[in-house]
């Protein structure tokens, strides 16, 4: 969640010259420097890779010696990712499947409906709009746990419960206060100008924001639908509320499944995360830039 | 298996297409108005979907919630504010709020610390780009995954001959000559070995805003300063930590606030057995398992309530900063 923008630039965090604390580094000594770095990016690294090397040893090397016996007695098997996608075994591939049919409409409609009231909250003018965007601003800050009992029952009530439709809404709904916040801050610093010469154009509000904006706001667009896109996969709070079953269970869910039915084999286990963390990952190296900057404009959801 | 597969991509088709359509239909009217009250109508119309989302789905669930939050069990009987005595009075839940108080201060302050003291060291470095991208990538792995990666590391096996530890941290242990431990039972340190999972994800949001903040100090400032023969350390306390004070409050508060809500890593490796749980899961306990309306009710309004000084806090710092 956000609370304000951070009132830093969003200039890419890349080098300006001289910094403060070159000083800094260069009395802590270079190797000292470079070594107390290497020390946290190898703390920061070595547990996911540590996942990854047990995901591919066998059962029995697995459970009796530490990863890291890999190196001087190197046994590859690929078995366990065999078991954990086979219908006996976790039947991942159903999970995966679900994830996905949950994330894209999780990510699109939020993204859709955040365009449609920042441009109105941005470029329009209509009486009572600085009121109902403080109103959207403060959302930001409710919990969702506050909501998810209330939720449930509507949708009980409602004859949708246990479907995907509930955990679309729920995302899209938690979702929107932080999505117009920022794209309505990325719409802000449009030129005024664009906009007035587009009117003087004749043109309407909508061919305004899909012939002007939008091109423009891709970059915004980007950085909120990784956002959105890293929530929704990620999520478990949502998905144990309001999934029912295996039949719309995303992978979050199968692998919290799992830890309950397979805590004891780790080399499983361990397939079985990082066939949920690979995902991710590679969207997020992928579109780090995107990600980076989204966080800069002040986002961050939690 | 393959027919259910199918099925399910239908469904999310069919729902984006019919999202489509509603979103179609409004843009049509939109782009149809004219006239005096154009501007306000075309307002109300790109505002009411998210008018109805957002009353629905969040401003009326969180009246009902705090309703319920003075009723019993099934929510049927009024009870006053016994749920929120029950929450300060009841030994289980009084440690559940130690540890959620543990939680909240630990993790945003290290996260914080690790998160500044990389940025600085990496900064302007050879490797400056692949190292913040090691430290970030945890961002990106779930909590469940997350924890996952460090039950692994926490992994403990009896301390018996032939029995190998493979888990990292008992391994360091035993190869140190300690017994292994049981990082994830043992009172009351189990719950800093659970936090030490968080400060692990959010160390890398720490360090990249924190690092943009720092790339972004005027160089008069500094060049001002390196005149008066400032060193080291004195350029980090009176150059570098002021003007990155916006970052650091918005970064402190940030953490904080997920800290609060954090459920995923507790949930997967203990359950909040063994002492440690915290308000975000006792809420998911009481409200899905213990089907304890009440109870669980009161411990949402709490979570909602436990965020509100830490808004307001970050807020007027950042106003102070803004005065100046």
């Amino acid at each position: 969640m956000t609370t304000s923008v951070a009132p830093i630039s969003t200039v890419d965090a890349e080098e300006p010259p001289l910094k403060a604390t070159d000083r800094a580094k260069r009395t802590l000594s270079r190797p000292g420097a470079s070594l107390a770095a290497l020390v946290i990016a190898v703390l920061w690294t070595l547990p996911t890779f540590g996942l990854a090397v047990t995901s591919i040893r066998p059962q029995l090397a697995a459970k009796t010696t530490g990863w890291w016996t890999f190196f001087t007695d190197p046994q590859v098997t690929f078995e366990n990712y065999r078991t954990i996608f086979s219908e006996r075994g976790g039947n991942l591939g159903s999970f995966f499947i679900n994830s996905i049919v949950i994330t894209v409409p999780a990510v699109v409609i939020p993204l859709v409906l955040a365009a449609l009231a920042a441009y109105a909250f941005a470029w329009i003018d209509f009486k009572g709009r600085s009121f109902l965007f403080v109103v959207v601003f403060a959302l930001q800050i409710v919990p969702i746990q506050v909501t998810l009992l209330p939720l449930l029952k509507l949708y009980v009530q409602g004859g949708i419960a246990g479907s995907f439709a509930t955990i679309w809404l729920s995302h899209s709904i938690f979702a929107l206060p932080l999505a117009i916040f920022l794209l309505h801050n990325f719409m802000r610093e449009i030129p005024r100008e664009l906009i007035e010469a587009a009117r003087m154009d004749g043109a309407g509000h909508v061919q305004i924001l899909f012939r002007v904006l939008l091109p423009l706001l891709t970059p915004a667009l980007a950085a909120f639908g990784i956002f959105q896109f890293l929530w929704v996969w990620n999520d478990l709070l949502v998905a144990l509320t309001f999934s029912t079953g295996t039949q719309t269970n995303p992978l979050t869910v199968g692998i919290f499944n799992l830890q309950g039915t397979l805590g004891s084999q780790p080399h499983l286990l361990a397939a079985g995360a990082f066939v949920s963390i690979i995902v991710p990952i590679a969207v997020f190296l992928s579109l780090q830039r995107y990600f980076v900057r989204g966080l800069l404009a002040g986002g961050l959801k939690g | 298996m393959r027919v259910t597969v199918t099925g399910k991509l239908v469904q999310m088709f069919i729902a984006i297409a019919v999202f489509a359509a509603v979103v179609a239909v409004i843009l049509f009217v939109a782009s149809r108005m004219k006239g005096k009250g154009r501007d306000r109508n075309v307002a109300f119309l790109f505002l009411v979907p998210t008018a109805i989302f957002v009353l629905v789905g969040l401003v009326y669930p969180a009246l009902r919630t705090i309703y319920f939050s003075f009723f019993d069990a099934p929510g049927t009987g009024f009870i006053g504010v016994d749920n929120y005595k029950t929450i300060f009075t009841n030994s289980d839940l009084i440690l559940v709020l130690r540890n959620t108080f543990l939680w909240v201060v630990v993790t945003p302050f290290v996260a914080t610390a690790i998160g500044l003291l990389y940025a600085i060291l990496v900064d302007r470095a050879r490797f400056e780009k692949i190292a913040k991208t090691l430290i970030f990538l945890p961002m990106a792995i779930s909590f469940v995954g997350a924890s996952i990666i460090w039950k692994l590391v926490y992994e403990f096996r009896p301390d018996q001959v032939n029995v190998g530890q493979i888990g990292l941290l008992n391994r360091i242990v035993v190869l140190f000559g300690g017994p292994p431990q049981q990082w994830l039972i043992n009172e009351p340190w189990n719950t800093f070995f659970l936090i030490a999972i968080l400060i692990w994800i959010q160390a890398g949001f720490a360090m990249t805003i924190l690092s943009a903040a720092i790339k972004a100090i005027p160089e008069d400032i500094i060049e001002a300063a390196r005149l008066d023969g400032v060193g080291a350390i004195g350029m980090f306390r009176f150059v570098t930590v002021p003007s990155i004070r916006p970052a650091l409050v918005v970064v402190l508060t940030t953490i904080a606030i997920a800290t609060l809500k954090v459920f995923d890593i507790v949930r997967t490796l203990t359950g909040g057995n063994f002492g440690t749980g915290v308000v975000a899961n006792e809420f998911y306990s009481q409200a899905f398992r213990a089907a304890n309306l009440g109870l669980g009710s009161a411990l949402a309004v709490l979570l909602f309530v436990l965020v509100i000084p830490i808004v307001v806090y970050n807020i007027r710092q950042l106003n102070a900063s803004e005065a100046r």
